[in-house]
C-alpha cells in the first residue's frame, strides 16, 4: 500500500530533487536515482544578447555562487575579444573566486552538514539544524556564520554587493582596489585561518565515528578532474585541466579548457532534467568522474599555501581519497586554503594597480571560459555573429559533473541503509547526506528556482511505490 | 523700443503664477518649482506630447491636457497632481514595462535611466497589466553604439535630435501602436546607414539603455547632455 510520511523542515541542499530506491522481489535495493524535475532554459534565453551583458546574465543563474558564473561568463567574453586581462584584474578575479568558495564551503559544511555531523545522523530531525548546532557547540556554529560572512563581505566591498556583483566585467574588472578595503581584509584574515583550522581539527576528531558512512558515502573508484597550475598544484582560476584516475595516474595534464568538448561529454537520461558529464575516451557511463573538493585535492600535486600543503599532504597520506564523505573534510582544506591565498594575492605590491581593464571589439566568434566553482569546474562556452550577439551557449556545470557519482553514491548507501519496504528517519537522512557531501547546487546545473523539497520514493519490483518520505 | 509683452495670469494647484502667452504648462510650472513628470520631453527639442506622463486637469476641460504642448491661457487653474492623476501615471508607466522587455538588472543603463526613475519617483512598485514579451530585435551593427528595441519606449528624442540638432534626420519611427519602431534611412541597419554621422546624440539623450556605447557592461552607461542648449543657440543664429 502507498504510504506518504511528511517530514518537515526543509532538508538542507539547493534546488529541487526527489531520489528514488527501486525493490526486488526480496525487498532489497536494485536500484536507486537521484532525480532533478526542474528546468530553467538559460542557455536559450540568452540567445540574441549583446554578449558584454552575459556575466551578469549568467550571473542570475544562482544566488549562491553567482560570482563562479561571473568568473566564467568574463573569461569566456575575454575568450570573444581575444584580450589577455591585466595581470592586476586577474589577481582580482582570483580573490573574489576564492571569497565565494570560502563563503559557499562555509555554507555548505557549517549550516548544511555540520548538524549530521555534531549531532549524528539518527539524531531528531526537529533538532537537526544549525539552531541545534548553536545549541550543541555554539562556537562551531559562531565560526561557521563568521567564516561565510568573511567571503560574502570581501565579495561585497570588491564587488559593491553581496549577491551578483556586477564588478567582473569582460576584459577585467570595472573598478580597482581601494588600498582602505584590502587593509580591511587583511586585518581579518588571522582570525579566519585560526577558525578554519580549529575547525579541521574538530572535523577529524570526529570523522571516526563515521566509519559506516565513509565506507559507503559514494565510495568508489572513478576518476577525477581539476584545474591545477602550470607546477601542478591547486589553481582555482586560469589553470589547466587535469584528470587522474582511482588510482593517481594522470590521464590528462596541461589540457585547456577551451578544448574541454575533446574530453567531456554531456549523457540525458529520460528520468532527470540534470545531463550527465562522461570521460568521452572512457564512453558513458563508464566515463564516471567527479570534481570538486576532493576531486582538486585528488589530481593536485599540492597546494602552493603552508598550512593547506600542510593539510594536503595528510589528506592524501595514504594515496587518492575515494570516499565522498571526504568531500566535508576536502572542503575544510579548501577553506583554509582560500583564506591563505586571499592573503598572499593581497600583499602582492601590484594588487593596488589602476589599471585593470582590456578593451576591445569582438575578435573571436567562439569563446571559453573555465573556472574552479565551489562544487567543481565551471565551463561557460559561447558563439556569437559578427556584430557580438550571443548565437549559441553551453554551459558545463559541476553538479552535472557528479551527476553519474552522485546516483551510484545513492545506490551505494540505499544497499547498505535500506532494507524492506519502510524507510527508517536515520536511512532517509543518510541517503540525503550523500547527496549532500556532493553539496549539488541544482539551480545552477538545470537552472531551477527555488528551495529544495526532496522526496524519496520506495518502489517495488512491479513498480507499485510502497513507501514516500517528503521534505520541505 | 519693444512692444510690451503680455503677461498671462494663470492659478497653478491653486497659486497664481504670471507667464508670457506663448508659454507652457511646463514650462510655468517648472519655473515656479513645481515638478511634472516626463519621459518624452526634453528641454531643447521640440515638444510632442508623446509618453501623456505630463498630463494635467484643467478646469472646465473634459479631458486631460498634456502640460508640455498645452498654451497657458488667461484665468486657466491648472492641477498638476490628483489622486487621479497619479493613478494614470503609474498605469503608463505600467503599460510602458509591459510593451518591451525591459529588464533592469542586466541593462548598460541600470542606476542612469530616467524610465527606472521615473518608476520608483510615481510609485511604481507593481505591474498589474499582462506583459507581452514581444520578440524584438538588437542591432549591434553600428561600429560605436548599438540599439536594443527591447527598451525603447518610443519618446521619439533621438529622432529629434538627430532630425533638429545634428541635421541628419537619420533617425524616424514606422509602423503605429505596439507595433511601432524607430528605425535608420530605409530600414537598414545602423551601421549601414548612409546619413548617421556617429555622432552619438541620440545616444546621449535616450533615456533608458535603449541606444548605448558598445562595449559597455551592465550599468556603466554614461550620459552627457550638456551640448544640447548651445548646439541649439548655434542653430538658431545660423537661420
Amino acid at each position: 500500500m502507498t504510504k506518504t510520511i511528511m517530514i518537515d523542515p526543509v532538508t538542507r541542499i539547493e534546488g529541487h530533487a526527489k531520489i528514488t530506491i527501486e525493490l526486488d522481489e526480496r525487498g532489497e535495493v536494485s536500484d536507486a536515482h537521484f532525480h532533478v524535475t526542474q528546468v530553467r532554459g538559460f542557455e536559450k534565453l540568452c540567445e540574441g544578447r549583446p554578449f558584454q551583458e552575459m556575466p551578469s546574465l549568467m550571473a542570475r543563474i544562482c544566488g549562491i555562487c553567482p560570482v563562479s558564473h561571473l568568473l566564467a561568463s568574463a573569461t569566456a567574453c575575454d575568450a570573444l575579444m581575444a584580450v589577455r586581462i591585466p595581470q592586476t584584474a586577474l589577481f582580482l578575479r582570483r580573490v573574489m573566486n576564492l571569497a565565494q568558495i570560502v563563503q559557499s564551503h562555509a555554507l555548505s559544511f557549517f549550516y548544511l552538514s555540520s548538524p549530521d555531523l555534531l549531532l549524528g545522523m539518527d539524531s531528531n530531525s526537529a533538532e537537526r539544524n544549525l539552531i541545534g548546532v548553536l545549541q550543541a557547540n555554539p562556537q562551531l556554529a559562531r565560526d561557521g556564520i563568521r567564516l561565510r560572512q568573511f567571503g560574502q563581505q570581501i565579495i561585497e566591498s570588491l564587488g559593491g554587493k553581496r549577491i551578483h556583483p556586477g564588478w567582473i566585467v569582460p576584459g577585467g574588472v570595472s573598478e580597482p582596489l581601494d588600498v582602505k578595503k584590502r587593509d580591511a581584509i587583511l586585518a581579518e584574515t588571522p582570525e579566519m585561518l585560526e577558525i578554519a583550522q580549529r575547525t579541521l581539527t574538530w572535523f577529524k576528531t570526529v570523522m571516526s565515528d563515521y566509519h559506516e558512512e565513509i565506507e559507503t558515502f559514494a565510495n568508489f573508484p572513478s576518476l577525477y578532474m581539476g584545474l591545477v597550475n602550470d607546477e601542478g598544484k591547486l589553481s582555482y582560476y586560469s589553470g589547466k585541466l587535469r584528470i587522474a584516475d582511482a588510482s593517481g595516474r594522470i590521464l590528462v595534464d596541461h589540457h585547456n579548457p577551451e578544448e574541454y568538448s575533446e574530453l567531456i561529454g554531456e549523457a540525458v537520461e529520460p528520468w532527470s532534467y540534470l545531463k550527465s558529464a562522461y570521460y568521452i575516451p572512457y564512453g558513458y557511463p563508464e566515463g564516471i568522474y567527479r570534481v570538486g573538493p576532493l576531486a582538486r585535492l585528488n589530481v593536485a600535486n599540492g597546494a602552493r599555501t603552508e598550512r593547506a600543503d600542510r593539510e594536503w599532504r595528510e589528506f592524501r597520506q595514504h594515496g587518492v581519497v575515494s570516499s565522498s564523505f571526504h568531500y566535508h573534510y576536502a572542503r575544510l582544506i579548501e577553506i583554509l586554503y582560500g583564506i591563505e591565498r586571499i592573503e598572499q594575492i593581497l600583499s602582492h605590491p601590484k594588487i593596488l594597480s589602476k589599471h585593470v581593464r582590456a578593451d576591445a571589439k569582438p575578435n573571436n566568434f567562439e569563446g571559453v571560459g573555465a573556472a574552479e566553482a565551489p562544487r567543481g569546474t565551471l565551463f561557460h562556452h559561447y558563439k556569437i555573429d559578427e556584430h557580438g550577439l550571443i548565437t549559441w551557449v553551453n554551459l558545463i556545470i559541476a553538479t552535472g559533473q557528479n551527476n553519474l557519482a552522485m546516483n551510484r553514491g545513492v545506490l551505494q548507501a540505499a544497499r547498505r541503509f535500506v532494507h524492506g519496504e519502510r524507510i527508517e528517519e536515520g536511512a532517509l537522512n543518510r541517503v540525503e547526506a550523500v547527496i549532500r557531501a556532493f553539496d549539488p547546487c541544482l539551480s545552477c546545473s538545470t537552472h531551477a528556482a527555488g528551495q529544495m523539497p526532496l522526496e524519496i520514493q520506495l518502489a517495488r519490483a512491479d513498480g507499485v511505490v510502497v513507501d514516500r518520505v517528503m521534505r520541505g | 523700443m519693444k512692444p510690451a509683452e503680455q503677461v498671462t495670469v494663470l492659478k497653478i494647484n491653486g497659486d497664481e503664477v504670471s507667464a508670457h502667452a506663448d508659454q507652457t504648462i511646463l514650462d510655468v510650472a517648472r519655473e515656479n518649482g513645481i515638478e511634472i513628470p516626463t519621459l518624452c520631453y526634453l528641454e531643447n527639442l521640440t515638444e510632442v506630447g508623446g509618453c501623456r506622463l505630463c498630463l494635467v486637469e484643467i478646469k472646465g476641460a473634459a479631458k486631460l491636457q498634456p502640460a508640455c504642448v498645452t498654451r497657458v491661457r488667461e484665468g486657466m487653474e491648472v492641477a498638476t497632481h490628483s489622486s487621479r492623476l497619479d493613478t494614470y501615471r503609474r498605469k503608463i508607466l505600467e503599460l510602458i514595462f509591459t510593451e518591451r522587455n525591459h529588464i533592469c538588472s542586466v541593462c548598460v543603463a541600470n542606476g542612469n535611466c530616467d524610465l527606472q526613475d521615473m518608476a520608483a519617483a510615481l510609485g511604481m512598485d507593481h505591474v498589474t497589466y499582462p506583459y507581452l514579451n514581444p520578440s524584438v530585435p538588437v542591432d549591434l551593427s553600428h561600429e560605436l553604439f548599438g540599439i536594443d528595441q527591447n527598451r525603447c519606449i518610443l519618446c521619439t528624442r533621438c529622432v529629434r535630435v538627430c532630425a533638429e540638432i545634428e541635421g541628419a534626420h537619420t533617425w524616424d519611427v514606422r509602423n503605429s501602436g505596439i507595433n511601432s519602431r524607430v528605425f535608420t534611412d530605409f530600414n537598414e541597419p545602423w551601421g549601414e546607414s548612409q546619413t548617421c554621422t556617429n555622432c552619438g546624440k541620440c545616444v546621449n539623450v535616450c533615456p533608458t539603455g535603449a541606444l548605448f556605447k558598445k562595449g559597455k557592461a551592465v550599468g556603466e552607461r554614461t550620459r552627457q547632455i550638456d551640448f544640447l542648449p548651445y548646439l541649439k543657440t548655434m542653430r538658431e543664429e545660423l537661420k
